[in-house]
């Protein structure tokens, strides 16, 4: 395998850096054991270890020591009021927070074992096995076919390409709607086809997690039950991190969820993770009284 | 009760004003409603003025030069026509184009994506200030460097040169032009591409590029529109060329219109100034047409982009 990172198909067992002379690069994580195969016989398997992860935003801390652990194939959920850091912490799985001027992290998070914020880690490479999906649907203003086919073509997966596209928009539950126009202008469909749209686009180059911030919150009612029965259709095949305001969501979707709030430690709020449970044991017997307050609406 | 034996809140002091008083403008209300009308008369008037201004000048080059047109002025050499000229200016123009377009889209996808604030700023300014540099500044520097003959290279004049100086006028029109088509492209197109493990540089081919087509062609086709009529530049670096032939060789003077109509209109030819009039009218029709056609088209690639 001496092709360039880019052109690989994932194999999640891989290091995300560049292969080092060092031969310290490849570290699984504690507890964890791959097969020669490369496949992970030891259940249930962390795909994301954060551990006393805290972000700043300049002189501003967002977030403070967050210990998370996101398990393989399993729809994890993000919630909490605004400000709490959850989306900060979303998006610092996948390095789109680099961009964000002042942006600074401690601790480490570990994907299958590799620090994400290693000094010889590729953001590219990153997000290219840890897509995203954004709150606001995003497509780009090409062709329906060409938004999905957009990423296989510029990561050189030009092979079988209309089958890739066809797969994605399936996977998507998108294909019925748009298979007769797949020339027209992405910009023509409606909001929740245009965020379904943007998860076939995510998945059409296979990552291995996806990352959803709020994908549903600008969707009517049913659109945003369609992109639901979408999560659980695509559950198992990769790992979700969702984040979402809305609690019901959170508890018709997720295996597990996390509640995040502001605490006033010092004299300013920061965010922070409060618990981290099974989703029916977060919203039916919550250990901390904080989240039973959020849970039941009872929040300030 | 009467009205004014209601209370009027803390104090208890009475209103300045009668609430039941006609609701028309008095006293000092009716004195700042006058000011603002004259302020708004005199910023229409302003407006109008500059509408006159191009109104009068295309109206005089019209009824001057319109005569001389004919198709032998437009296809023939000196003494009948202005061809040598027309190339010439296409040729300069041309070859400014080919060296300004490509530079000034590069300077402003740096100041879109990759420039940090400061950066940004700086070379932001130093575009702006390009931009207001005198012509005849950019003329004499070229000239020191390129053509003067006891200067560092000392090539003489020629029509490239002509290019190269007519390129440093419009680098910064394309820069800080392409810049605002850049801006106009959400973030969020960038960001769905960074999420999906694509490099950079292929967002940038693949995605901006194409989304910024129109608005980068529109841009260019204003700053040719300008360039054209550059004659300080030219008349030190391709002002000692033929007129009686049409040439295409950029490595000599080339005659260009800028040029000739300052020639003819220094001849002591009554011929000469109607000529010069007809090729001034050629040249100020290419740049309206130029502008209009340009700002259709970014108002079509504005909502190409928006919808």
């Amino acid at each position: 395998m001496n092709l360039p990172p880019s052109r690989v198909r994932i194999r999640v067992d891989q290091p995300i850096a560049p292969p080092s002379t060092n031969g310290n690069a490849i570290l699984g994580a504690p507890g964890m054991t791959a097969t020669a195969e490369g496949h992970w016989d030891v259940a249930p398997e962390v795909v994301f270890d954060s551990r006393d992860v805290s972000v700043f935003y300049g002189a501003k801390q967002a977030l403070t020591g967050v210990n998370l652990g996101i398990r393989r194939g399993e729809i994890t959920a993000l919630i909490g009021p605004s400000g709490c850091g959850k989306t900060t912490f979303l998006r610092s799985l996948n390095r789109m927070n680099d961009s964000v001027p002042g942006f600074r992290i401690e601790g480490e998070i570990l994907y299958h074992g590799h620090d994400i914020y290693g000094g010889n880690v590729d953001q590219v490479e990153v997000r290219r096995r840890i897509g995203m999906v954004f709150q606001k649907p995003n497509p780009f203003p090409k062709s329906i076919y060409d938004n999905v086919a957009w990423a296989p073509r510029n990561l050189g997966l030009r092979s079988g390409l209309a089958e890739r596209v066809e797969k994605a928009l399936r996977g998507a539950a998108l294909w019925d709607e748009v298979k007769d126009r797949l020339k027209d202008s992405a910009l023509g469909l409606s909001g929740g086809q245009q965020q379904r749209l943007c998860i076939a686009r995510a998945i059409a180059i296979e990552p291995d997690v996806l990352l959803l911030d709020e994908p549903a919150s600008a969707l009517d009612p049913i659109a945003t039950g369609a992109i639901e029965d979408l999560m659980h259709s695509l559950k198992g095949r990769f790992t979700i991190v969702i984040v979402t305001h809305n609690m019901q969501q959170a508890a018709r979707v997720a295996d597990r969820t996390a509640f995040f709030s502001l605490e006033t430690g010092g004299e300013k709020p920061i965010g922070s993770l409060i618990e981290f449970d099974d989703t029916e044991r977060i919203f039916g017997s919550p250990r901390d009284p904080r989240t039973r307050d959020y849970v039941t609406g009872r929040f300030g | 009760m009467s009205r004014e034996a209601q209370p009027v809140g803390a104090g208890d002091r009475p209103r300045a004003y009668d609430p039941a008083a006609p609701l028309t403008a008095t006293g000092n209300l009716r004195r700042r409603q006058i000011f603002s009308k004259l302020t708004e008369f005199a910023a229409t008037g302003a407006a109008f003025a500059a509408i006159a201004v191009l109104v009068i000048v295309v109206y005089t080059v019209i009824a001057r030069g319109a005569g001389a047109i004919s198709w032998d002025f437009i296809t023939k050499s000196a003494p009948e026509g202005v061809a040598p000229a027309l190339v010439g200016s296409a040729i300069i123009v041309g070859i400014g184009t080919l060296i300004a377009a490509p530079i000034g889209v590069l300077i402003a996808l740096y100041l879109t994506q990759y420039a940090g604030g400061r950066a940004a700023g700086f070379v932001s300014m130093t575009m702006d200030v390009m931009n207001g540099l005198p012509a005849i500044i950019v003329g004499v520097f070229v000239f020191t460097f390129l053509v003067d003959t006891n200067g560092t290279v000392g090539l003489g004049q020629a029509g490239w040169i002509g290019g190269v100086a007519l390129s440093i006028i419009m680098v910064p029109l394309i820069a800080r032009g392409t810049q605002g088509v850049l801006r106009l492209i959400p973030k969020s197109q960038s960001e769905a591409a960074d999420a999906l493990g694509v490099a950079r540089w292929r967002t940038v081919l693949s995605v901006i590029l194409p989304s910024a087509l129109g608005g980068i062609l529109t841009v260019t086709i204003l700053s040719i529109a300008r360039a054209a009529g550059e004659t300080a530049p030219l008349l030190l670096i391709s002002s000692n060329a033929s007129v009686d032939q049409v040439s295409i060789n950029p490595f000599e003077a080339m005659a260009n219109g800028p040029v000739r109509i300052y020639q003819l209109s220094e001849e002591a030819n009554p011929a000469g100034f109607s000529e010069a009039w007809g090729l001034s009218l050629l040249f100020i029709s290419f740049i309206l047409f130029a502008s209009l056609g340009a700002r259709a088209m970014v108002a079509r690639s504005k909502r190409k982009i928006s919808s």
